[in-house]
């Protein structure tokens, strides 16, 4: 078995096993379980990044096994470039949410557990997968393990949040289904991308892929105006559930674009990339200003997290260097924050159960430590230099004045507009005069607590630093999908 | 190859007949007092079963085809195949069904062991009959044995109004078949389906007559399948039966009632195609709108899953119109086994899920509304996971098997280049968007509200094996679908290749 198979099936073996043979009258060693099963994972993870080599567009680590002969389907696994560094991210914030659940879930445990393991083996799978049917097996059996884990431990109003997400999500990726069976008729049986990325076709056919592919790939990320589910759900989400949504799971849509869209389908993004840039610029502006205005600090940073998908979209279409490896960058830096701005809500919402910034004010006077490392990460989000959150935003800024000044100017505000949303709240929260008796009786984090959030801290901290290494990985494969994508597929009649 | 008289074609028939009457006549033993589950029955009709299912499954492995009895009997791997199918189907059938039965006073006598293993015999000569008439007769034993069987408890109301509705508009069905086989005799002069294919092949005979026959001979096989506009009684038939009963009628018979129609349609009225096929595709399509709208408004169980199988045999239709195209038959073993996937793997999932429902229901106590499965995880999180995988596997959710399912018949329609065939494909992928929202609400129901009772869900340690089993095997194949993917394909291949 190849190395990116164990990061798939490993945790979800671990995963199973704790949905089996796990109950509630041994939590403890059910955790413990779980930690080893996600830093085993993360080991692995890691290892396939240590065998990774730099400077090079190919394919690695290829496994590539015939899995269902009557389709053609392969169970082909690879990693390049932009997909290296997400297998490593979904291992690490699997970790972090198997820690940040430890004392918070106390019933049906295992079931928690395993379905964060099993979903995170299946969003490996996702981009690991180089075949198209393999890749919507994984793509769609993500759905499962979040339905249930939205509905179980989610808020009040979980069963409409769980319902949202599943059947939202669902109508997109049929769509998607069609297409791929569309394009498995059209390349003469064959499900496999680098086949697609050969094949002809007619501009009419492209478009009619784009909008089905664009169906599935715009809901999960989620651009505007198809975003509207993912405020409900991260409101009702537990922490972990949220954190791992908005770190991976809206990641899964951007690099289908990136897998599929573009490269598949070039003459298509290129001409509707204006439509994309126009849908991005609006979720940049539109709704990084309907985030200022939040209630809920869950809602808040569901909005700030679409406002920060729309700027990985629209780093992908146009269509340069620097635009496209902002966009990745975007995506895993905007893994760290957002699953850490969730943990810090999580935090709260663990001692006082609100959501409700009007609920809080001054915990920066009982929880310090807290504060600090809350601080930090809403500095992120608003995209301060030095952390994750600048690099990504800054190069795909640049990029778009190079595309043209206005759509620069425009998603410049962004900048703005983060620091406005980010930085209100943290005023209302953490600092001012202590609002209430719920803060007056705040117990600062312990060392779990700590532990989970300083090694987003360091993540995000040694990103915004130093992000040389992660845009050399990725250099290579990206040159490479800029220049699939520069040459038409129309056939010459 | 035609042999007169060769016997060997029909072991099972014959052994499944032997094993019934001698079962029947050692049921007359069995004190009702001593042994209130009627162990020796039971154990007998497995064990019958399971021979019956071996032997199908060697026979299965000769790839040719024999045609014996002056033709009466097809000798294939299809048929065997499906033979071995509905064998285990049964079987499960009556390892769900007897502490079901037992708790509701059904086992006072042996019928439904015994009933259900004549049904069986005429599922079985259904499915390798190459004749008109005879594919009538084993239609008319096994639709006969379960009319008794639906008002197996003859004090309970709601059965007997269901029995007699399953009754009246069973024969109504028959009637049809038999009017439309009536018709296609008179025009060609011959009952044979090989020798009715010729007839029709030489073009000589009157099309109007011909296709009069197709029209009612299909509307037989819509009513058997319950495909809208004939599905009436589906829904009613579900609800009342008691569950062991129903599912009786979910499993097996849908694997004959496929055999017949490929028998019918495929193996006498090819040339018709061009005419069966817009039939069907209407059918099709209206029993995936009926079956899947119809579904959400459902409260009661077993009439949500009675309407989600309108609409999974309107999704088995589509592998079978999609299979001819202009005459061009390219495609139609690719589009037949996509059917003949479909509705094993259909069986499969049908059979796990009714028997959780039979496991929830105690004595006195039918767990047949959705509401009674709530807090199930709480209770029992091995069935309540049983019942989830079989629910997205029926929603058609990637990585189970009805995933698959849906994938290979969408693929082959698309493949078949139908007209207007990406927008049944489309038709069909939205519906099955709207599937997904009734499977979820059982789901929703067992793992997010509150228990309604915190009693332990106690089993027998043979249900809970062959559920887990059940189960297994579900998950298994969307894992690995290759396997049975492969087997309906060669079946197909090889019983129709000539």
């Amino acid at each position: 078995m190849g190395l990116l198979s164990l990061c798939i099936w490993a945790p979800i073996c671990f995963g199973v096993l704790l949905l089996v043979l796990g109950r509630d009258a041994h939590a403890n060693s059910v955790r413990w379980m779980a930690l080893v099963g996600s830093l085993f994972s993360l080991g692995a993870s890691l290892a396939v990044l240590n065998r990774f080599v730099l400077g090079t567009a190919d394919m690695q680590l290829v496994e590539n096994i015939s899995w269902i002969e009557r389709f053609n389907v392969f169970y082909h696994l690879g990693v390049d470039g932009i997909s290296v560094a997400f297998v490593v991210l979904t291992a690490f914030i699997t970790v972090i949410v198997v820690i940040a659940g430890w004392e918070v879930i106390t019933e049906r445990v295992n079931q928690y557990m395993g379905a964060f393991l099993v979903l995170s083996g299946v969003m490996t799978g996702v981009f690991c997968a180089l075949d198209g049917m393999l890749f919507y097996v994984f793509f769609e059996a993500t759905l499962i393990p979040m339905y249930l884990i939205i509905g179980v431990w989610g808020g009040p109003n979980k069963i409409y949040a769980a319902f949202k997400f599943f059947l939202y999500t669902l109508l997109g990726s049929l769509l998607m289904l069609i297409a791929l069976i569309y394009l498995y008729s059209s390349s003469g049986g064959s499900f496999d991308l680098q086949e697609w990325y050969k094949l002809p076709l007619s501009g009419f056919v492209q478009t009619m892929l784009f909008f089905a592919f664009f169906a599935a790939f715009a809901v999960k990320v989620p651009m505007w105006p198809v975003h509207t589910w993912l405020p409900d759900v991260h409101v009702e989400a537990p922490t972990g559930g949220s954190a791992v949504l908005a770190a991976i799971m809206l990641k899964l849509g951007a690099y289908g674009f990136l897998r599929f869209s573009l490269p598949i389908l070039p003459d298509a993004s290129h001409q509707w990339a204006w439509l994309m840039i126009a849908l991005s610029i609006t979720a940049v502006v539109y709704v990084g200003l309907v985030a200022i205005v939040q209630q809920d600090m869950k809602k808040l940073v569901a909005y700030s997290s679409v406002a920060h998908m729309g700027f990985v979209t629209l780093g992908f279409f146009i269509f340069n260097d620097l635009g496209m490896s902002g966009g990745i960058v975007q995506m895993v830096a905007h893994g760290f924050v957002s699953a850490a701005m969730f943990l810090c809500i999580g935090v709260l919402y663990d001692r006082v159960h609100s959501r409700q910034i009007s609920s809080y004010g001054g915990v920066a006077n009982t929880a310090p430590k807290f504060v600090a490392f809350a601080v930090l990460f809403a500095m992120a989000n608003s995209g301060l230099p030095g952390t994750a959150g600048f690099v990504g935003e800054w190069m795909v800024i640049l990029a778009t004045v190079k595309f043209n000044f206005v759509l620069g100017l425009l998603a410049a505000t962004a900048l703005i507009l983060g620091a406005a949303y980010s930085l209100w709240m943290v005023k209302r929260v953490y600092f001012g005069p202590i609002a209430n008796d719920d803060v007056r009786s705040l117990k600062d984090i312990n060392s779990r607590e700590f532990l989970v959030l300083a090694l987003l801290a360091i993540s995000v901290l040694v990103m915004g630093i130093d992000p040389k290494p992660l845009t050399d990985v990725m250099g290579p494969s990206v040159a490479n999908l800029l220049e699939q994508v520069s040459h038409s597929k129309v056939p010459n009649l | 190859m035609t042999e007169s008289f060769n016997w060997a074609l029909i072991y099972p028939e014959i052994l499944l007949l032997i094993m019934a009457c001698f079962i029947s006549l050692a049921d007359l033993s069995i004190d009702s007092l001593k042994s209130p589950t009627r162990t020796l029955t039971y154990v007998l009709s497995l064990m019958t079963l399971g021979a019956v299912a071996v032997i199908a499954a060697f026979n299965a492995q000769s790839t040719e085809v024999v045609f014996g009895f002056n033709n009466m009997v097809v000798f294939d791997p299809l048929g065997n195949w499906l033979k071995c199918f509905a064998s285990i189907a049964m079987m499960a059938t009556f390892v769900y069904g007897r502490p079901y039965c037992a708790d509701r006073g059904m086992l006072r006598g042996g019928e439904y062991f015994i009933l259900s293993l004549f049904a069986m015999l005429g599922m079985f000569v259904m499915i390798s009959s190459n004749n008109f008439l005879l594919i009538y007769l084993g239609l008319e034993l096994t639709t006969l044995a379960s009319y008794a069987l639906v008002a197996l408890r003859r004090d309970n109301g709601i059965a007997t109004e269901a029995a007699i509705k399953y009754f009246v508009l069973g024969a109504m069905a028959s009637g049809f078949l038999l009017y439309g086989m009536s018709m296609l005799y008179g025009a060609t002069g011959s009952l044979d389906i090989t020798n009715v294919f010729k007839a029709i092949m030489t073009g000589q005979i009157k099309h109007q007559v011909l296709v009069l026959g197709v029209v009612f001979v299909v509307c037989g096989l819509a009513f058997k399948l319950g495909a809208v506009p004939f599905h009436m009684w589906v829904p009613d038939v579900y609800q009342g039966a008691p569950t062991s009963v129903t599912l009786l009628i979910a499993g097996a018979p849908k694997l004959a009632a496929f055999a017949i129609a490929i028998r019918l349609l495929v193996d006498g009225l090819m040339p018709l195609a061009l005419e069966w096929q817009q039939m069907l595709m209407v059918l099709s399509i209206c029993s995936l709108l009926v079956g899947n709208f119809a579904a959400i408004m459902q409260t009661n169980l077993k009439r949500m899953l009675a309407y989600s199988t309108i609409s999974h045999m309107g999704f088995m239709l589509i592998g079978i119109f999609s299979g001819v195209v202009e005459s061009n038959t390219a495609g139609a073993a690719n589009a037949y086994s996509s059917s003949m996937f479909y509705i094993t793997t259909y069986v499969l999932t049908t059979l796990a899920t009714f028997g959780v429902i039979m496991l929830l229901s105690r004595e006195g106590f039918e767990s047949e509304e959705i509401a009674d499965l709530a807090g199930l995880n709480e209770r029992s999180p091995l069935y309540a996971g049983v019942m989830t995988i079989c629910l997205f596997s029926l929603a058609g959710v990637p990585p189970l098997v009805g995933f698959y399912a849906k994938l290979s018949v969408l693929q082959s329609l698309i493949a078949s280049g139908l007209p207007g065939g990406i927008g049944i494909a489309i038709f069909a992928v939205a519906m099955s968007l709207i599937g997904a929202f009734y499977y979820l609400r059982v789901i929703k129901v067992m793992y997010f509200d509150a228990p309604i009772t915190a009693s332990a869900v106690t089993a027998t340690l043979d249900v809970r094996l062959v559920l887990s089993l059940n189960a297994g095997v579900v998950l298994i194949l969307g894992l690995l679908p290759q396997g049975l993917m492969s087997l309906c394909s060669d079946a197909i291949l090889h019983s129709l290749g000539n």
